[in-house]
């Protein structure tokens, strides 16, 4: 059962990321939640929001800013990072393996901010999952584009068949230990210096 | 007609070329270590990129962390067996101040010093201006003229200064503090202190956000390089021989593997000896100058290590002998050790001194530095340090060296 009523704060510098846990939390019932993408005044912000979860990626160098604040301060209520609770190191290190960090107000139990971090957990992995996925997709892209140009730049030179041109330029590849996208790179880069 | 552009036995093949001299070599064991963007970063860079760990038979595989808190975080949850850590960042581990303790040992210094207290423009200017503070090279001067600045602003109604500093457990923090309290400067009610991450010092220096920091190489010189800070003090002139960062390693894989601890702390060791030969620094300074290290000038660096140290935009840089080292004085000293330990019950972030006293020599292991080198141990140990302003600390009787602090104050 999630407590809805918690205020959440989400700090991460990646914008969309921060985006799709917001949705997740909120889908999840949660409506407290502030989310920051810069660090700038960070003292002010995270007193006026008063939250009583912090959701911080392990990313942004401000961790330790907030650390001493939260030791020093005295006008925002004592968040303390959830290893001092240190009672679920399996959930502690699905966190820092996703590359997620919390901080929660002192006292606060735990069966309250697991539900929080499993989601972040998920959807942060879920992130990363699918930056990689575009990642390769794009750099897949890229190379079918450079391939293209190679075979059209081979069946014009040449006077040979799309697939001809292909056969060539695997061959090539084949024979130099090299990738196909490479050897159709250099084709490119060739046929450009010699105009 | 479609052609299939799929050619998966070339890929799979470049792949494996490729995978193969990543993977751990028989017979060498794998070392995980963090490391921040600092110059001493430089004894594990070097350690793994100029053949000393392989040498000792290690695959070192190093992991660049934004703050301290991750690199305390995976050193406790086992991500990291070793790191680069702060000195003082050990000993709070160990007593668990703020946190679960998370036993760590540093059994090799890094470097000694290397610190220095950068100044906005506005604030060198104003104690130029206090006129009768005297040479303003000397830190003591520097705290005076301080001091004044301080005591007019309070009465000029004006917010007081801001200063930052890396980590609460830091020698920053502590350094800072005793050249502000040395000039009468009380660092919890006539200043404020905030943490900033290193990389974001200068930056928030131009932004305005601080008037002053004190940071490791080679963050106090990029404000005075980028023309907005002055470089008022090193921590060589407040504290010479002071150790900075340790070679922090997790207890539990050092009890487990005392042969990998033994090969690493020797490859290290070689490795700190290797950046303080004069002919290596060029390509030190190239080699921390790459993005996934510092990520800053070459140029800048090599002033670092060479101790030509920038104290004013468009001034000549001033020698200073031994700004930072890294070699010679690498068995980890309780001495020393026992000076933060001092600190951190001066400053209220532990109120006892015993048991900090006690995990300063838990963690500090210069009895495994000598079994990793074979060497008998020091004949004698170097039990006393003199600060700047003449206040000499004896490792042997810490509560006298408070109570006399307590009394000037």
């Amino acid at each position: 059962m999630v407590d809805t009523r918690l205020t959440i704060l989400l700090i991460d510098e990646n914008p969309v990321r921060s985006a799709i846990l917001d949705d997740g939390l909120r889908e999840a019932g949660y409506t407290n939640i502030v989310r920051l993408d810069t660090t700038h005044e960070l003292l002010r912000r995270v007193f006026s929001v008063d939250p009583d979860v912090i959701i911080i990626d392990l990313a942004n160098p401000s961790r330790d800013v907030l650390e001493q604040m939260f030791q020093v301060s005295r006008t925002v209520k004592r968040p303390v990072a959830v290893f001092v609770d240190q009672s679920d190191t399996a959930m502690i290190e699905a966190a820092v393996d996703a590359g997620v960090s919390a901080y929660i107000v002192d006292g606060l139990k735990k069966e309250r901010i697991k539900p929080i971090l499993d989601m972040t957990v998920s959807r942060f992995n879920a992130f990363d999952r699918l930056s990689r996925e575009l990642e390769q997709a794009r750099s897949e892209l890229a190379e079918r584009k450079i391939i293209e140009r190679a075979k059209g730049i081979l069946m014009k030179s040449r006077g040979i068949s799309e697939e001809e041109a292909f056969v060539l330029l695997r061959k090539t590849a084949m024979n130099e230990k090299k990738k196909l996208a490479e050897i159709a790179q250099s084709v490119v880069t060739a046929a450009q210096l010699l105009g | 007609m479609a052609i299939d552009h799929r050619d998966e036995a070339t890929d799979d093949g470049r792949i494996a070329a490729l995978v193969q001299p990543l993977a751990p070599r028989p017979g060498r064991e794998v070392v995980t270590a963090g490391f921040v963007a600092l110059v001493d970063c430089a004894p594990l860079i070097v350690a793994r990129d100029k053949g000393f760990a392989e040498r000792q038979g290690l695959e070192l595989t190093l992991v660049r962390e934004t703050s301290w808190a991750n690199i305390r975080d995976r050193i406790f949850l086992g991500h990291f067996d070793a790191a680069q850590m702060l000195a003082p960042m050990t000993i709070a581990a160990t007593l668990g101040l703020g946190l679960p303790a998370a036993p760590v040992l540093a059994p090799l210094v890094l470097d000694l010093n290397g610190n220095a207290i950068t100044v906005t423009t506005a604030v060198k200017d104003a104690m130029r201006r206090t006129g009768d503070a005297g040479d303003l090279d000397r830190p003591g001067a520097a705290g005076a003229a301080l001091k004044r600045i301080v005591a007019a602003r309070r009465e000029a109604g004006e917010m007081p200064l801001t200063f930052g500093m890396t980590y609460p457990f830091s020698s920053h923090n502590y350094e800072l503090r005793y050249w502000l309290a040395s000039a009468g400067i009380d660092p919890d009610r006539d200043v404020r202190l905030t943490v900033v991450p290193p990389p974001m010092m200068a930056a928030t220096m131009s932004a305005g956000h601080v008037d002053g920091y004190c940071v490791g190489a080679p963050w106090p010189t990029v404000a005075v390089a980028a023309g907005i800070g002055h470089v008022v003090a090193t921590s060589v002139a407040l504290k010479p021989g002071s150790m900075e960062k340790v070679l922090g390693v997790r207890k539990a894989w050092a009890d487990r593997h005392p042969e990998r601890l033994d090969a690493l702390i020797r490859a290290v060791t070689a490795a700190c000896a290797w950046c303080d030969d004069p002919a290596n620094r060029p390509e030190l300074a190239a080699m921390l100058a790459r993005p996934g290290i510092l990520d800053v000038s070459a140029d800048l660096i090599l002033a670092a290590l060479s101790g030509r140290i920038l104290t004013d935009p468009g001034a000549a840089p001033v020698p200073v002998a031994n700004y930072l080292r890294f070699s010679g004085r690498n068995r980890p000293s309780v001495a020393g050790a026992r000076w933060y330990a001092a600190e951190m019950v001066r400053w209220g972030q532990t109120a006892n001194l015993d048991a900090a006293l006690a995990a300063a020599g838990i963690t500090f292991r210069g009895d495994l530095y000598d079994r990793a080198l074979g060497l008998a141990g020091p004949a004698s140990a170097d039990r006393a340090v003199t600060l700047f302003d003449g206040v000499t600390f004896d490792a042997n009787d810490p509560a006298a060296y408070l109570a006399r602090l307590a009394n000037d104050a």
